[in-house]
C-alpha cells in the first residue's frame, strides 16, 4: 500500500475491539501496535517493562503526583508520554500501522492517513465475552469491565479534547454485537478501503 | 460559632444521606467534607478565640481559601488560573459583598506601594506590608526569571555542569559531591527549578556515557537544591515572600539561615554518601574513556551572550549581598537585571520576554489576594491565637511549632501559599508575646527554614522534587515514593533536628531563654 495508514481502535472492555483490530492488521498487511509497544519502549529507554506496563493507560493519582512547568511526576503520565511520543514518532516516519488505544485518535489527529474506529457491545454480550476469556463469575466479569472501561474513560479525557466513545471524536462507531466480530471486522475493511480509495 | 458549626452539621447530615442513598460521587463526597471540615475548625476557632464579628466574610474567606487549595492539590486546572479566580472571588464576594469595604480592596491590590520611594529604595528598614499583594516579590522573580532565561540560552548551565565534571574527571563519587555541592551554591541565587532541570539531565547524560544508575545522584541534588534554597532571601520563593514581608535583608537571611544550612549541609553530605556509597563505589569501577566525553565549550551556544550572561548574574550577586547598605530593594534589583538582560540580549530580547513564567507570576497575584482575605477579616488572627493557646504561651513550643508545622505541611502542600499565609500570623504572635523584633525574626527563620527543608520529604513536595522525578523518569529512571522517602525523609529530619538544636542554641536571648 502506497499511501500512510493508520487505524485507531478504541474499544469497550468485552467489546472484542482487540480481536477486530488484529483482523485489521492482518487484512491490511500492518503492524499492531498495543501494549506489545512497551518492550520497545524499555529496550529504547533501558528501563523495565514491569515498570511501564503498571502504569499502562492509567490516570495518575491527584494526590500522590504533581505537575511544575509541564514536567509531571506521575509515573502514569510519564509512561503515557512516552507511548504517545513512540506511536507519534512512527507515525511521522510514515509508518502504516493498527494501534489500540493510547488515545491515538487524538494524538494523531493531524495525520492525514489516520481511520478512528471504536468499536462498543452490547453489556451482555460483553459480560459473557469477559466471562469466558478470564473465567469469572458474572459479578466479577460485570465488575471488571465496569472499573477497565472507567480507567479506560478517565486516561483517554485526561490526555485529549475529545470524550471517549463519544462518536463525534471518531470515523465511525460500531456495535460488535449486532455483526460479531468477524461481520464487524469485514464491514470495517470495507469501509477503510473505501475511505482510503 | 454556633452557626459555622451549626452549618457543618447540616453538611455532614446531608452527606451521610445522601451516602447511605447511594447518590454521592466521590468529588461531592471529598467537597461536602472539605466544606464540612473547615465550617467545624472554623466553629471551634472562632469559639476558642471569642471572635464572632464578621461571620460571613470570615466563613466566605476560609472557603475560598480552601476550595483554592484542594483545586491546586488536584492539579486539573493550571494552579494560576485557580489563584486569580479565587483572589476574584476574594475581592467581590469576601472585600465587596461580605464586608462592603473598598479599603480592603485597594490594600489588598496594593498598587500604591510600588508607586512609593520606599519600594524601590530603603535603608533596609521594614518599610513593606504583609498585607496584600506582595509586588515586590513579584518583580524579583519576574527579573531573575529573564536573567536565568538569559544565563540559560547563552549556555551557561551546561557549560558550568559540564567543566565541573570534567575537572573531577568524570569520577563518580567527586562528580556526586561536587553536583550536590553545586546544586547547593546555583540555589542560593537561582530558582531550584531551573538549577535542578539542567543538573538532572546533566546527570542522566552523564549517567548513560559513564554507565551509572543517576538516580542517587539526582535524589542528593534536589535536597541540596532545596537545602541550598534555604540559605539565602531569593534561594526560594518563601524566603522572598518572608523577606520582603517583613523586610529583611540578604544578608540577614546569609547570616542566620544561611549559616544553619551551610552546617546542614557538611551532615547532608556525609548522610547521602554512606547511604548510596554501594551504588557509587560500584559504578566508579567502571572503565571509561574520557576522551569520548562532551566538550564543555560545545555548551556556550554564543560567546558574547555568555560572558554578559555571567556579568549580570555576578552584578545581581553583588547587588543582593550589599542591598541592605546600598539601601536598593529587591524589586529594585529585579527590575536592573531584567533590563540589563533584556538590553544586551537585542534581537533576541523578546524571545527571552516570552519565554518568561507568567503563569507563576500571575499564580502569586491571585494567591497574596487570598491570603489578603483572610488577613483582612482576622482569620489569621485566630489561627495565630489558637497556636498561641496550643503552645501555653510557650515560646519554645511556637518555635518548635512553626518549624516542623510548616515542615510537615511543605511536604505535601505546596510551601509557596503555606509560607504567604504565615508570615501575618508569626507577625501577630510576636506582637503577642511582647518579645519584639528579636523574636519575629527567630520565627522568620523557623518559617523559612521549616517550609524550604520540609519540602524535601516526599517526592511533590517541592518544585525542584518534582522537575528532579520528572527528568528522571522521562528517561526512563522511575523514582517512586517508596525510593524516594527512605533517602529523602531520614535527611530532611535530620537537618531539621539541626535546625531546631542550632536555633535554640543561636537565638537563646531573642527567645528570653
Amino acid at each position: 500500500m502506497g499511501r500512510q495508514l493508520i487505524i485507531s481502535v478504541g474499544r469497550e472492555f468485552g467489546s472484542g475491539g482487540h480481536i477486530v483490530a488484529a483482523n485489521l492488521a492482518k487484512h491490511f498487511g500492518l503492524p499492531l501496535l498495543d501494549s506489545n509497544i512497551l518492550a520497545d519502549i524499555a529496550k529504547e529507554k533501558n528501563t523495565s517493562e514491569d515498570f511501564l506496563r503498571k502504569y499502562d493507560e492509567s490516570a495518575r493519582n491527584l494526590f500522590f503526583s504533581r505537575t511544575v512547568n509541564g514536567f509531571s511526576n506521575s509515573p502514569e503520565e510519564v509512561v503515557a508520554q512516552m507511548q504517545f511520543d513512540y506511536i507519534k514518532s512512527k507515525a511521522d516516519a510514515g509508518e502504516s500501522f493498527v494501534v489500540i488505544g493510547r488515545c491515538s485518535d487524538y494524538i494523531l489527529r493531524e495525520n492525514p492517513g489516520l481511520v478512528r474506529v471504536f468499536i462498543l457491545g452490547d453489556e451482555e454480550a460483553k459480560v459473557k465475552r469477559v466471562m469466558e476469556r478470564e473465567s469469572l463469575s458474572e459479578d466479577k466479569a460485570r465488575s471488571l469491565m465496569e472499573q477497565s472501561d472507567k480507567r479506560r474513560k478517565y486516561f483517554h479525557n485526561t490526555h485529549s479534547d475529545n470524550k471517549w466513545g463519544d462518536s463525534r471524536s471518531y470515523d465511525i462507531t460500531i456495535n460488535s454485537s449486532r455483526l460479531g466480530l468477524d461481520g464487524t471486522s469485514e464491514l470495517l475493511v470495507k469501509y477503510i478501503e473505501f475511505m482510503t480509495k | 460559632m454556633v452557626i459555622a458549626t451549626t452549618l457543618a452539621a447540616i453538611v455532614f447530615i446531608v452527606m451521610f444521606v445522601m451516602a447511605a442513598m447511594d447518590k454521592l460521587s466521590r468529588v461531592a463526597a471529598m467537597g461536602m467534607a472539605a466544606t464540612g471540615t473547615v465550617l467545624l475548625v472554623f466553629g471551634i476557632f472562632t469559639g476558642l478565640s471569642g471572635d464572632d464579628t464578621g461571620l460571613l466574610a470570615k466563613i466566605v474567606a476560609v472557603l475560598i481559601f480552601v476550595i483554592m487549595f484542594v483545586l491546586i492539590i488536584m492539579d486539573k486546572i493550571e494552579r494560576h488560573i485557580v489563584t486569580l479566580c479565587c483572589g476574584l472571588a476574594t475581592l467581590v464576594l469576601v472585600f465587596g459583598i461580605c464586608m462592603k469595604s473598598f479599603d480592603a480592596i485597594w490594600s489588598t491590590l496594593n498598587i500604591a506601594n510600588i508607586f512609593t520611594p520606599g519600594f524601590w529604595y530603603t535603608a533596609g528598614s521594614s518599610e513593606e506590608s504583609s498585607a496584600g499583594i506582595n509586588w515586590a516579590t513579584i518583580i524579583f522573580i519576574a527579573g531573575m526569571m529573564i536573567m536565568v532565561e538569559g544565563m540559560a540560552k547563552a549556555g551557561f548551565f551546561r557549560w558550568l555542569c559540564m567543566t565541573l565534571a570534567k575537572l573531577v574527571k568524570y569520577k563518580v563519587v567527586p562528580l556526586f559531591i561536587t553536583f550536590m555541592l553545586m546544586s547547593a551554591v546555583l540555589s542560593m541565587f537561582i530558582d531550584s527549578i531551573t538549577v535542578i532541570l539542567f543538573l538532572a539531565a546533566v546527570t542522566v547524560e552523564l549517567a548513560q556515557l559513564l554507565k551509572f544508575n543517576p538516580i542517587p545522584m539526582i535524589l542528593s541534588e534536589v535536597f541540596c537544591a532545596n537545602l541550598g534554597g534555604s540559605a539565602t532571601m531569593c534561594g526560594d520563593p518563601p524566603n522572598i515572600i518572608v523577606g520582603t514581608s517583613l523586610g529583611y535583608s540578604f544578608s540577614d537571611f546569609l547570616t542566620n539561615t544561611g549559616v544553619i544550612a551551610g552546617i546542614s549541609l557538611i551532615f547532608v553530605l556525609v548522610y547521602f554518601f554512606l547511604i548510596f556509597r554501594k551504588e557509587l563505589t560500584e559504578a566508579g569501577k567502571n572503565n571509561i574513556d574520557i576522551s569520548t566525553m562532551p566538550d564543555p565549550k560545545e555548551a556556550i551556544t554564543d560567546k558574547r551572550s555568555f560572558i554578559i550572561s555571567i556579568v549580570i548574574f555576578l552584578v545581581a550577586v553583588v547587588m543582593l549581598v550589599t542591598h541592605a547598605q546600598t539601601g536598593l530593594t529587591v524589586a529594585f534589583i529585579g527590575g536592573v537585571i531584567a533590563v540589563a538582560t533584556l538590553i544586551t540580549s537585542g534581537k533576541h530580547s523578546l524571545e527571552l520576554l516570552k519565554k518568561v513564567d507568567y503563569k507563576t507570576l500571575l499564580f502569586f497575584v491571585g494567591l497574596f489576594i487570598v491570603v489578603g482575605g483572610l488577613e483582612q477579616t482576622g482569620i489569621l488572627e485566630i489561627v495565630a491565637n489558637f497556636i498561641e493557646m496550643i503552645s501555653g504561651g510557650n515560646v519554645i513550643l511556637v518555635v518548635i511549632i512553626i518549624i516542623w508545622l510548616s515542615a510537615v505541611a511543605s511536604s505535601v502542600v505546596d510551601n509557596i501559599p503555606f509560607a504567604a499565609t504565615m508570615v501575618p500570623i508569626i507577625q501577630r504572635l510576636a506582637e503577642a508575646s511582647g518579645l519584639g523584633a528579636g523574636y519575629l525574626s527567630v520565627l522568620a527563620w523557623s518559617l523559612s527554614l521549616g517550609t524550604d527543608i520540609g519540602g524535601s520529604a516526599t517526592p511533590i513536595g517541592a518544585s525542584a522534587n518534582v522537575v528532579g522525578t520528572s527528568v528522571a523518569a522521562k528517561h526512563g529512571y522511575p523514582i517512586g515514593w517508596g525510593r524516594y522517602l527512605k533517602a529523602c525523609v531520614p535527611a530532611t529530619v535530620l537537618v531539621l533536628l539541626i535546625c531546631t538544636g542550632c536555633i535554640f542554641l543561636r537565638y537563646g536571648a531573642e527567645l528570653g531563654l
